[in-house]
C-alpha cells in the first residue's frame, strides 16, 4: 500500500536529493546528494506502483542518460536504452542532449513511460523505463521538424518537448507541447498530431498561426476533468475546455501590476477549478526574476476567474529567484501540501494551500524540477 | 590495447586505463560498450559523432572518425575537455 509519508524528489542542476516528510509533513529529512555535478532534469516516483524512482541524468560533458531506482535511489540502474533519436546513414539525423520531461502512463499501462528531450523528442519505454524508442511521427516529420525551430529558437539550455498528458480515460488521447513548437493533440495513441494554439498570444510581430513562435512553458490536464486544460505560456495564462479549440486567457485576471508571465502551474488534484501559479518578471529583457523582488504564489479557486496573491512566509522583498517550470509540484494531502523550488536553491513548502510558507533547505544548486511521490510500504 | 578512460566514466570501467580491441575506433568503443555497458552512449551520440567535449587522441593525433583503423596502435586515450561553472 501507498506510504503515507510524502517524498519530495528534488532535482537540481547539480544533483538530486530526496525529503522523507513525515506523516503531518511537519518534520522533512534530506537525503542526497545522488550523483552529485550531474545535470538532473526531472526525477519522478511512479505513482502506479511507488517503488519505480527515475533520474534524468546527463552532464555538460557526457552524452544523457537515465537511472533507475527500485529502493528510493539507495541504489541505481543505468537504463540499458536510453532515449535517442533514429540514426540516419546521412549524419543529417539529430542527438539528444538531454531528457527533460519524464511522464509515467496511465495506470492500464503500468510499464510504459513517456519521455520529452531537448532538442524536441518524444519517446517511450514499455518496460518500466529500461529502454527507450522514438514514439510517434513526430521526431522526424518534416513539418513538426520546421515547426520545431532551431537551437537559436529555444530555451537557452535547448529547445524541448515537456508536458505530456495522458487522458486517464483513453491512453490514446494525448498532448505534448513544445518550447518552441506549441501544443499539440493526438486521438490515436501518438500516431498524428495536431496543432492546438487557437486563442493564443504569440510575442508581437510573430505570426501566431506558426507553431514555431508558440512557447507553452507548462500544459497540466486536470485529472478528475479531463476535458480541461490549464496553460503557462510565454505570454500568459490560459484554459481550454474541451471539445472547444480556442484558448480563453485567464491571465488577464491576474493583478496589472504582476501580469501573467511565468513557467510553473500547478493543478489541484481534486479541484479541476483550483490552480496555482508562481509568476515572474517577464518585462524588457526578461528578467526571469519575481515582480519587484517580491516573490509569491497566485492562486484561483475558480477557473482563472479570480486570483489571490499568496506570499506570506515568503521573503518580503529583495528576493530575486524564480521558479522553473517543472519546480512547483502540489501533494495530495486532505489539505494540499505545496512544493516551490527556487533557482537559488531554496525549497519551500506550504501545509495550508499556499496561505502561509516555510522554508524546507536552503544552499542546494539551482533547482530544476520537484516531484511528490507516496512510497510503497 | 590499452585505452586512457577521463575521470567521470570512472564510474563505469572502475579504473584509469582499460584494455579493448578493435579493427577501427568505433569498434573500440563496440567493446568497451560490451565490458562496460552504457559508456559508448556517452561519449558518442546516436549519430556516430564523438561528443562535444570527448577528445580521443592515437599516437598524438586527434581522431574525428570511428572509422579510424587501428592499425599498429597500442594505446588511445580519451580525454575530457571540461569547461562551464
Amino acid at each position: 500500500m501507498a506510504s503515507a509519508h510524502p517524498v519530495l524528489l528534488v532535482a537540481t542542476r547539480k544533483g538530486a536529493w530526496l525529503l522523507h516528510g513525515d506523516t503531518g509533513r511537519q518534520h522533512w529529512r534530506l537525503d542526497g546528494p545522488h550523483f552529485l555535478g550531474q545535470i538532473i532534469n526531472h526525477l519522478v516516483l511512479d505513482p502506479r506502483n511507488g517503488r519505480t524512482l527515475l533520474a534524468a541524468v546527463s552532464t555538460g560533458h557526457l552524452g544523457p542518460t537515465l537511472f533507475r531506482s527500485a529502493d528510493l535511489g539507495a541504489s541505481w540502474q543505468e537504463a540499458a536504452r536510453p532515449p535517442a533519436f533514429a540514426t540516419t546513414a546521412d549524419g543529417s539525423g539529430r542527438s539528444v542532449k538531454h531528457t527533460f520531461w519524464l511522464e509515467p502512463g496511465p495506470a492500464s499501462e503500468p510499464e510504459v513511460w513517456y519521455a520529452g528531450t531537448s532538442p524536441q523528442g518524444l519517446f517511450r519505454s514499455a518496460d518500466g523505463g529500461d529502454t527507450w524508442a522514438p514514439f510517434s511521427c513526430l521526431n522526424d516529420d518534416p513539418t513538426f521538424r520546421e515547426w520545431m525551430g532551431t537551437e537559436q529558437d529555444g530555451t537557452p539550455d535547448g529547445p524541448k518537448l515537456h508536458s505530456i498528458q495522458i487522458d486517464p480515460r483513453d491512453p490514446q488521447h494525448l498532448y505534448i507541447a513544445m518550447s518552441g513548437g506549441g501544443v499539440h493533440e493526438s486521438t490515436d495513441g501518438g500516431r498524428s498530431f495536431t496543432p492546438l494554439l487557437d486563442g493564443l498570444a504569440v510575442v508581437e510581430g510573430f505570426d501566431r498561426n506558426t507553431p514555431t513562435f508558440h512557447d507553452p512553458h507548462c500544459v497540466r490536464l486536470c485529472p478528475t476533468l479531463p476535458d480541461r486544460l490549464y496553460q503557462q505560456n510565454h505570454c500568459g495564462i490560459y484554459r481550454l475546455d474541451r471539445p472547444a479549440t480556442t484558448w480563453q486567457r485567464i491571465g488577464d485576471n491576474m493583478p496589472a501590476e504582476v501580469g501573467d508571465i511565468g513557467f510553473p502551474l500547478v493543478l489541484h488534484p481534486r479541484d479541476p477549478d483550483t490552480l496555482w501559479v508562481f509568476p515572474m518578471n517577464g518585462d524588457t529583457v526578461w528578467p526571469r526574476t519575481s515582480p519587484d523582488g517580491k516573490p509569491a504564489a497566485y492562486r484561483s479557486r475558480n477557473g482563472g476567474a479570480s486570483w489571490q496573491r499568496q506570499d506570506h512566509g515568503l521573503p518580503a522583498e529583495q528576493a530575486w529567484w524564480t521558479v522553473k517550470r517543472q519546480a512547483m509540484c502540489a501533494d495530495t494531502e486532505a489539505t494540499l501540501g505545496l512544493y516551490v523550488g527556487t533557482t537559488s536553491g531554496e525549497l519551500w513548502a506550504s501545509r495550508d494551500e499556499g496561505d502561509s510558507w516555510q522554508c524546507l533547505a536552503r544552499h542546494l544548486p539551482e533547482i530544476y524540477a520537484l516531484s511528490i511521490g507516496y512510497p510503497q510500504t | 590495447m590499452r585505452v586512457l578512460i577521463p575521470s567521470p566514466l570512472h564510474d563505469y570501467t572502475h579504473a584509469p586505463r582499460v584494455d579493448a580491441n578493435g579493427d577501427t575506433l568505433g569498434a573500440l568503443l563496440d567493446d568497451l560498450d560490451r565490458q562496460f555497458p552504457g559508456i559508448r552512449f556517452r561519449m558518442v551520440d546516436e549519430q556516430g559523432q564523438i561528443r562535444r567535449h570527448m577528445r580521443c587522441f592515437i599516437g598524438g593525433v586527434q581522431i574525428f572518425s570511428l572509422a579510424h583503423a587501428l592499425d599498429g596502435a597500442d594505446e588511445v586515450l580519451f580525454v575530457q575537455a571540461l569547461s562551464g561553472g
